[in-house]
């Protein structure tokens, strides 16, 4: 019998290697694949939020324990397709148009992977249009947006607003970061939230998600 | 270690007032959200030029140059990494044009935009890059080169050799955006950790720009002029932007900025200036507050 303890070790230490190597163990002893991320995978990525938050983990452990979990997952994924099973919600997420910065928005969008949500990442320079596209398309739950630049901030308004004229607006959540975005910011073009960390992003999609389905 | 002979002559003012923003000044001169903004060294040249103008005519002492961007990995993003050169002699050439004798010219070089713990650029690229920017830049003459925006520190200690190896006397300059009390950077380093860290990579001044607004950054030079036993640079934001009326406005103003700067100065800073949302005002303030 697999130790799954390891699993969890694994991926709260950021080792890849170990994270893959236990799961295709586990998966080929016959383990629930949905067991491994509800019990194992989800609480340790939750261990890595809480120790982001007191400040014993900063990005570089955030990005290598993402990186682990986003290891496992492929693995496991294409059995939870099989049965059926509906990822946690689906985000649609990008850097708004006229801006090219990428790593907050590769943070948040691995850190959402590790959480358990279907992450559809469109990249940088996204314009409005393919944020709707895409939403529409993939039935997504909330659209994600990041600016790093106070220039293209605005942008991030004039998506929410291509989303009402497509009329989605009612049935997806938007929500907003990046470095010079503020709560206020968010408030005040209508964005459903905001967070400035990726942990409390992952947080911040969740509560929206189950207010979504409540 | 003796004082760079550039900066010793610099330094015999109690402090030395770099300049401002760039990027917004840039955008007032009709630069749109999606260009790179070191393009317009080639491009627009005089328009870069009124804002280098700018901060001379406001007082500042030293000023940077548009080549924020300009390194190989950075350009890529806006398919111009074949032109690392032009756009760095161009930027260093305007900025030197525009200060005459008035004041020197410290080159920007900012960050790859990659992350290298993810392996999305390697230690050999990122010397590449910065040595192929630092040398552009010392070619055209510039009188120091500054390694600001920094993120990571790695990286950052990477740039900093590559610009020492021109000889030129180099500023690095770190963000500290993130943990609870805004002074650790990105990846988690302290402000300590960087100062010893970039010394000991060769910097002849340490520093620390944008992330916040200018009040956090008594306690940064503090800690910076400890750790370092350097002259300490700072460039603070003039505050996170606020939405008002439909604009984005900074809300700190050049007053209240300048304000700060006799604290600053006994807190051991040496070099002040501003980072994002500053303009000319800002300089012109600080200008009137620090002894001549």
């Amino acid at each position: 019998m697999t130790d799954l303890s390891k699993l969890h070790d694994a991926i709260l230490n950021g080792d890849a290697k170990t994270a893959v190597a236990v799961t295709k163990e586990a998966l080929d002893a016959g383990a629930n694949p949905m067991d491994l991320v509800t019990q194992y995978m989800i609480p340790a990525m939750d261990e890595v939020g809480r120790r982001f938050e007191c400040e014993e983990y900063f990005v570089p452990e955030l990005l290598l324990a993402a990186r682990a979990m986003k290891g496992s997952l492929e693995l496991i994924r294409p059995l939870l397709a099989e049965s059926g099973a509906e990822p946690v919600g689906r985000v649609v997420i990008g850097t708004v148009k006229g801006d090219l910065h990428d790593i907050g928005k590769n943070l948040v969008a691995s850190m959402l992977e590790g959480a358990g949500f279907e992450v559809i990442d469109l990249g940088a320079d996204v314009p409005p249009e393919k944020f709707v596209t895409a939403a529409k398309e993939k039935k997504a739950d909330i659209i994600a947006l990041s600016a790093l630049l106070t220039v293209t901030m605005p942008m991030m308004k004039n998506t929410i607003a291509e989303v009402e004229r497509a009329g989605m607006r009612d049935s997806i959540k938007i929500i907003v970061g990046g470095a010079p975005v503020t709560e206020q910011y968010a408030r005040e073009i209508g964005a459903d939230g905001y967070s400035d960390n990726a942990s409390g992003a992952v947080q911040l999609a969740r509560s929206l998600v189950t207010k979504k389905a409540a | 270690m003796a004082l760079h002979p550039t900066l010793a002559r610099l330094l015999t003012r109690r402090v030395v007032i770099t300049d401002g923003a760039w990027g917004t000044q840039l955008q007032a001169r009709g630069l749109s959200g999606g260009e790179c903004p070191d393009a317009w060294n080639l491009s627009r040249p005089a328009d870069v030029e009124s804002v280098a103008r700018a901060y001379v005519d406001a007082g500042s002492h030293v000023i940077l140059t548009n080549t924020f961007r300009s390194n190989r990995l950075a350009l890529a993003g806006y398919e111009l990494a074949n032109r690392v050169r032009e756009l760095n002699v161009a930027g260093a050439q305007i900025s030197l044009h525009a200060t005459g004798a008035k004041a020197l010219v410290f080159a920007s070089m900012g960050p790859s935009g990659k992350m290298l713990m993810m392996g999305e650029t390697t230690e050999e690229e990122l010397k590449a890059a910065f040595e192929e920017q630092a040398e552009a830049l010392a070619e055209a003459g510039v009188h120091g080169l500054v390694v600001e925006t920094m993120s990571d520190l790695a990286e950052a200690m990477i740039a900093v050799r590559a610009a020492k190896s021109t000889g030129l006397p180099v500023v690095a300059s770190m963000v500290f955006d993130s943990g609870k009390n805004k002074d650790r950077t990105m990846m988690g380093q302290t402000v300590e950790q960087c100062a010893v860290a970039l010394a000991d990579a060769g910097a002849d001044v340490v520093g620390a720009n944008c992330g916040r607004g200018i009040a956090g950054y008594l306690a940064l030079c503090q800690r910076l002029a400890q750790a370092a036993a350097l002259p300490v640079w700072i460039k603070p934001n003039a505050g996170l932007p606020e939405f008002v009326d439909g604009k984005l406005i900074y809300q700190t103003t050049p007053d209240e900025f300048a304000g700060f700067a006799p604290a600053l100065m006994d807190a051991g800073a040496r070099f002040i200036g501003g980072c994002c949302g500053s303009t000319p005002e800002f300089i012109r303030a600080l200008a009137a507050k620090v002894p001549a």
